[in-house]
């Protein structure tokens, strides 16, 4: 009995740490989307699909042309972040004024466009980058070295956009705008390019995601469903815009998954996570840091 | 047009289409008209939320356990799907009723809704995969072919047969439809949609009539689901339930229109009718130009034409009558 409590235990922690490496990406997306939905108030349905695409610009560039990882990841970023802007130029701008439902939607149509778009252009295929990063064994306990990187890459991400967003102009424009978008146009603020940035912004967040996450997943044309409506659910239960709650949720998202998971199959773990989702939404409807009114 | 003569038209049109299949028998045609006329009253039944602004995307939910329940019970306990079906439907209206009475109670709007139905319809996807044992997982499910008692079983092989039945589920979803549509719930509805606290402060109980139509549509899109099903004789999660699902209600029914009563008809017909014509005419190499083009459709109607293409052509024929209506 003590030697099965002893491999439960060993299991327990494996699989808690994972949850917390699995957190720091989801916590990366997250942060992307909530700075879109704080600022422009639109929630990019899409917004994993940027990330699908950022992906496949990582897979072409390193297994097709050979760039090195390193030196395609900033090309990656640059070109997610403009496809970020062209989405917001495109789409978002002719429908400022519209209800909220028909943005959201509006991104649901492109949600469809760029899968299929990645179908027709590179096929239903499942691909990977083929580069195998060791596993990390500390103590019983295995890791792969991809989630540790990613863990930290995604906190070095966030923490540069701390700094943005605290220590620059740009940033604290972006900030205000969040708090009061008709003021700000009054004190001169250009909200428009304001909107342009950061919607370039996230787009280069999911482009970072997408470099860390092809050294996780295969890459295919509906890989953006598996983690899509996990990145809505932190952000809503983080409370939309609310950065701190959604990288709390994020966390805990990722420990609900991780541990659910453990005692079954992986779908148990997202059955889990989605039930707890809906449980909270009815507890705390607007969020877990939500003041209460 | 006065009232008698639309009453004259409808009748005029219900009996060409009843008679259709008894003159035209292309079995090829019959199938597809088939699958617009179950997939038009899965995206009526939708509408009758997402007219109130109660956009959903849990239906595919919803039309995953009509499916799944129905043919569950017929293969696992030999339940004929004739009890099977309302207890599928009874089951979704369960689920309709856990979900929303808390989300309306709490008043839960907007985005906030949207994201609350994600989740819904992600579950009913992921207990599906995940109880492969029992549902086939994401391989797909078929319902056993019935031996003996065809009628009994609710499989036909007959298009014809199928052709009737699916015309008459649309045609009880379009007056469902007319019946809310010329009901108090209506104007209470719209009022909700407009401003929630005033239709309450003026004494509509807000959370009863969510409660209700949500029902109402959860009813009729888990038989949409579960009819589908007899009719494919095949489902996979893919295909009838999930985020896709609902997307591509959302999507059908914006097309056509979904403030006017055919306007989901009108939808179903154009994807349907889109995603064959490029499936035929480009073959295997199609795969995803679908849609692509869906999509792009999408994206430019809500920018372009918010009605849909059945709601702003009635508003150019008849400018006069959009002004009595929104009065």
């Amino acid at each position: 009995m003590q030697a099965f409590l002893d491999i439960f235990d060993i299991y327990l922690l494996e699989a808690v740490i994972n949850g917390i490496l699995l957190g720091g990406v989801l916590a990366l997306l997250a942060l992307g989307l909530n700075l879109i939905f704080g600022v422009i108030d639109v929630t990019w349905i899409c917004y994993a699909e940027l990330v699908m695409i950022g992906m496949y610009a990582m897979y072409f560039m390193v297994q097709y042309y050979g760039i090195s990882y390193f030196i395609a990841a900033p090309f990656t970023i640059l070109l997610v972040a403009i496809l970020g802007a062209l989405l917001h130029y495109l789409v978002i701008a002719p429908l400022l004024t519209a209800p909220p439902i028909n943005q959201l939607l509006a991104t649901g149509g492109v949600l469809f466009v760029l899968q299929s778009f990645a179908t027709v252009a590179f096929g239903i295929d499942f691909r990977n980058l083929g580069i195998r990063l060791p596993v990390l064994a500390f103590g019983d306990m295995n890791f792969s070295y991809a989630r540790l990187l990613s863990f930290v890459a995604a906190l070095v991400g966030m923490v540069a956009v701390y700094l943005f967003m605290t220590r620059t102009f740009t940033g604290t424009a972006i900030r205000a705008i969040s708090q009061d978008r008709q003021i700000m146009a009054l004190m001169g603020v250009d909200t428009k390019r304001i909107y342009i940035i950061t919607s370039a912004l996230g787009g280069a967040l999911a482009g970072l995601a997408a470099c860390l996450l092809v050294l996780q997943y295969d890459v295919h044309p509906f890989v953006g469903l598996s983690f899509g409506p996990i990145t809505f659910l932190i952000c809503v239960l983080g409370g939309l815009g609310n950065f701190i709650g959604g990288f709390i949720a994020a966390f805990v998202f990722a420990e609900i998954i991780s541990l659910g998971g453990l005692f079954s199959d992986l779908e148990w773990g997202y059955v889990l996570a989605f039930a707890f989702f809906i449980v909270m939404m009815f507890i705390r409807p607007a969020g877990l840091l939500a003041r209460r009114r | 047009m006065t009232r008698r003569g639309r009453l004259a038209a409808w009748a005029v049109g219900l009996a060409a289409l009843i008679a259709l299949p008894f003159v035209y028998r292309d079995p090829y045609h019959l199938h597809i008209l088939v699958l617009i006329l179950i997939w038009s009253f899965a995206y009526t039944s939708w509408s009758m939320m997402g007219r109130f602004g109660l956009v959903s995307l849990g239906h595919g939910g919803f039309m995953g356990i009509g499916a799944y329940v129905t043919a569950l019970l017929w293969n696992h306990l030999g339940l004929s799907p004739w009890i099977g079906i309302p207890v599928s439907m009874v089951a979704a209206g369960a689920l309709a009723l856990v979900v929303g009475y808390p989300c309306f109670r709490f008043r839960i709007t907007g985005h906030y809704f949207v994201l609350v139905t994600l989740a819904l319809s992600g579950i009913v996807l992921q207990v599906i995969t995940a109880t492969r044992d029992y549902t086939g997982g994401s391989l797909g499910y078929t319902p056993n072919r019935a031996s003996a008692n065809k009628l009994l079983a609710l499989q036909f092989d007959d298009k014809t047969a199928w052709y009737l039945i699916a015309l008459a589920v649309w045609l009880a979803g379009l007056v469902v439809w007319h019946w809310i549509d010329r009901s108090m719930s209506r104007c209470a509805l719209e009022a909700i949609s407009e401003d929630e606290d005033a239709a309450a402060a003026a004494g509509v109980d807000v959370t009863a009539e969510k409660l209700k139509i949500t029902l109402i549509s959860a009813l009729m899109t888990a038989l949409a689901g579960a009819i589908y099903c007899q009719y494919q004789m095949f489902i996979t999660p893919d295909t009838v339930s999930g985020i896709a699902v609902s997307l591509q209600m959302v999507f059908a029914a914006i097309v056509g229109g979904l403030f006017v009563s055919l306007g989901p008809t009108v939808g179903a017909i154009i994807t349907i009718l889109l995603a064959e014509t490029l499936r035929i005419g480009f073959g295997t190499k199609a795969v995803g130009w679908d849609n692509l083009v869906y999509g792009v459709l999408l994206v430019l109607f809500i920018i372009f034409l918010p009605k849909g293409i059945l709601g702003s052509v009635l508003d150019r024929l008849k400018p006069q009558r959009k002004v009595s209506s929104s009065s």
